[in-house]
């Protein structure tokens, strides 16, 4: 059981205040704080000196060295020297250490609070500043794509080939549970109105143009970002903290042809086959309620479907699941390269990837509808 | 050949946006030298490094390599340049999904014609010279750090560059390591006949390898001395050179300012 941390102040006749310090001192219980003995220390005379008594002192640590500098802080302002002899010679080396070295000017920061005005101000400034570094990122990519053509862009054609597999295979499973679903929720959705007037096999209309059309290519999209976006930005995001990217750049490779381009030819590649098994799920989903919930047959419900359908749908959904993996693809390793070289740094950049890739899909998807209604696609 | 600059650094300004972190630096580094670059921590010696090799512009100033600006070099010269360098950064910085045979033939295959079988034949030869035969299928991640750092300096070296930097090479080695990797790096400078650039505030370093060096200085931002680190620890006018060079310890009488 320790004793209780307790400070007492008795005067002196010459002007003297001694601190008795008793008790333990520990960072773990109650301590005394300097401003317990202020008002002690200030009433009436104010004293020339403070010193202390240590003799009742038990174990202490950092909370008596916090105790007088914070005193020593209070006496400097009011002019009262401070004796430090009485302590305990372990207290007052540590508390020469701790004043070795002067505090640095300018070092310490102070945080200025900002009015929203500004605030406003700044993020709109910033936001500015990102798109144009997007564009730029963007540029160098389509002018290092050109050059794709005339083939004197370099990456090594096994990274590709791993890409397209992480891109392609190894995200079936995760694409045929989602797109399943989807098919399903929608086929759920449908069929609750379209019973209401008897329409129950337009259903298969209902899943079949909204998967191929859209739905398909966009939430593959969106599996994807969450996937290979996160992934591209984490891992170029490392690949600069331990400085392989600035390797690569003083080799003469350039990071851009090497990492970011067949990373986009990957997705743009696998997307549109990725589409075409979701929406082939999405149709299957839709048949397993049209087969449980409305009696229908599973020829009618794919005959009822590929009536409703027209190839125009299916290259439309494909060429928007190219797109949507471009973006992707950009978007994650745009913020990998963009990354800081701190672990944290590449937390940030992998979230700010899987958002950056979110709103560029949906973005994308909505210009889509507006560009195709008008050619009447 | 022997003896001319190689490397001139011209009225270097190295900043971080509106931060000076170095100015009016102006020093040669000569043809077959090992200079090293020292100065104590957070002075801007891997800056300067990266200012060197064009990871970073100055903010003012320019750098030639032998008669050519290289800081106002179009891109595609400034690759050329660099191909005659090669980098041993800090930590390594193997490219992770590489093997090591991959790692050091990486650049063969890229700037060179030689065909697989050659390329793998020299990248087993690179490795072999620092001491890692047998490792060529090993990924980064499942060798130490020490080796590395050695597999680093086996892909720095695979285009026999003219030049080779070594950002602070001792840094998390163990003495006998560190010690080894200093003797690997003079040998291989004595047959090789490169020019070594290092950054290190590693005295036993410094002394062992260094035939040229600049001091820099973070207080007043600028280099103080240029030459021979056991010259400046012996005969140094700046009392603060001497100072770093003896580990703080000056003899009897002199303080430093």
């Amino acid at each position: 059981m320790s004793a209780a941390a307790q400070v007492e102040i008795q005067r002196t006749g010459n002007g003297t205040a001694v601190l008795r310090i008793s008790g333990d001192w520990l960072i773990t219980a109650a301590t005394p704080g300097p401003d317990d003995v202020q008002v002690d220390l200030t009433a009436g005379l104010e004293p020339r000196t403070v010193a202390f008594d240590s003799h009742g002192l038990g174990t202490w640590d950092t909370s008596i060295l916090t105790f007088v500098i914070q005193l020593s802080d209070l006496c400097r302002d009011r002019g009262i020297d401070v004796d430090r002899s009485g302590l305990p010679q372990g207290v007052q080396n540590l508390l020469g250490l701790a004043e070795a070295v002067p505090e640095k000017e300018d070092a310490r920061t102070t945080e200025i609070r900002k009015s929203v005005l500004e605030q406003i101000g700044e993020g709109t400034l910033s936001a500015a500043g990102s798109l144009g570094e997007m564009l730029e990122f963007l540029g160098h990519a389509t002018i290092t794509f050109a050059r794709l053509a005339g083939r004197s862009v370099r990456f090594r054609r096994s990274d590709l080939m791993v890409l397209v597999q992480q891109a392609g295979a190894e995200a079936l499973g995760i694409v045929t549970l989602i797109s399943f679903l989807i098919g399903l929720i929608l086929a759920f959705v449908g069929a609750a109105q379209l019973e209401q007037f008897g329409a129950a096999i337009y259903v298969a209309d209902l899943v079949g143009v909204a998967m191929v059309r859209d739905v398909g290519a966009l939430m593959t999209a969106i599996v994807m970002a969450g996937r290979s976006g996160a992934a591209y930005a984490a891992e170029l995001g490392s690949m600069k903290v331990t400085q392989e990217i600035d390797a690569l750049t003083t080799m003469g490779i350039s990071p851009l042809e090497f990492l970011v381009i067949p990373r986009i030819l990957a997705l743009a590649l696998m997307m549109p086959l990725l589409t075409i098994y979701a929406d082939f799920m999405g149709i299957l989903g839709g048949a397993f309620v049209g087969i449980s919930m409305l009696d229908l047959s599973f020829t009618t419900y794919i005959q009822q479907t590929a009536g409703a359908l027209s190839l125009h749908d299916l290259v439309g959904g494909l060429f928007k699941a190219a797109v949507y993996g471009i973006l992707v693809a950009l978007a994650g390793c745009l913020r990998g390269m963009q990354s800081g070289t701190s672990s944290s740094a590449v937390g940030v950049a992998t979230t700010s990837a899987v958002v950056t890739s979110i709103v560029l899909i949906i973005s994308a998807c909505g210009a889509f509808a507006v560009i195709f209604y008008a050619l009447g696609i | 050949m022997q003896n001319d600059a190689h490397i001139t650094v011209r009225d270097l300004t190295m900043a971080y946006g509106d931060f000076v972190l170095m100015r009016d630096l102006d020093f040669e580094i000569k043809r077959g030298d090992v200079f090293v670059i020292m100065g104590g921590s957070g002075c801007g010696k891997s800056t300067l490094l990266r200012h060197l090799i064009g990871l970073k512009e100055p903010a003012k100033g320019e750098i030639y390599y032998g008669s050519e600006n290289f800081t106002e070099a179009p891109k595609a010269r400034r690759d050329e340049i660099l191909r005659r360098t090669g980098v041993l950064y800090q930590s390594g910085a193997l490219w992770s999904s590489m093997t090591l045979a991959e790692n050091v033939a990486l650049p063969l295959g890229e700037f060179t014609d030689l065909n697989p079988a050659e390329i793998r034949e020299i990248a087993s030869l690179k490795l072999a010279l620092v001491g890692l035969k047998g490792f060529e299928d090993y990924y980064p991640s499942q060798i130490s750090g020490g080796m590395q750092k050695r597999a680093g300096l086996a892909r720095a070296m695979a285009l026999d560059p003219e030049i080779l930097y070594f950002d602070e090479p001792s840094a998390g080695l163990d003495p006998i390591s560190s010690k080894l990797l200093d003797d690997l790096i003079l040998e291989l400078k004595d047959s090789l006949g490169s020019t070594v650039v290092v950054v290190t505030h590693e005295l036993s370093s410094i002394f062992a390898i260094a035939t040229d060096s600049v001091f820099l200085d973070p207080e007043s931002r600028t280099m103080l001395a240029t030459g021979s680190p056991v010259e400046l620890r012996d005969h140094s006018d700046n009392l603060k050179v001497r100072r770093f060079l003896l580990r703080g310890e000056l003899e009897n009488g002199e303080e430093v300012a």
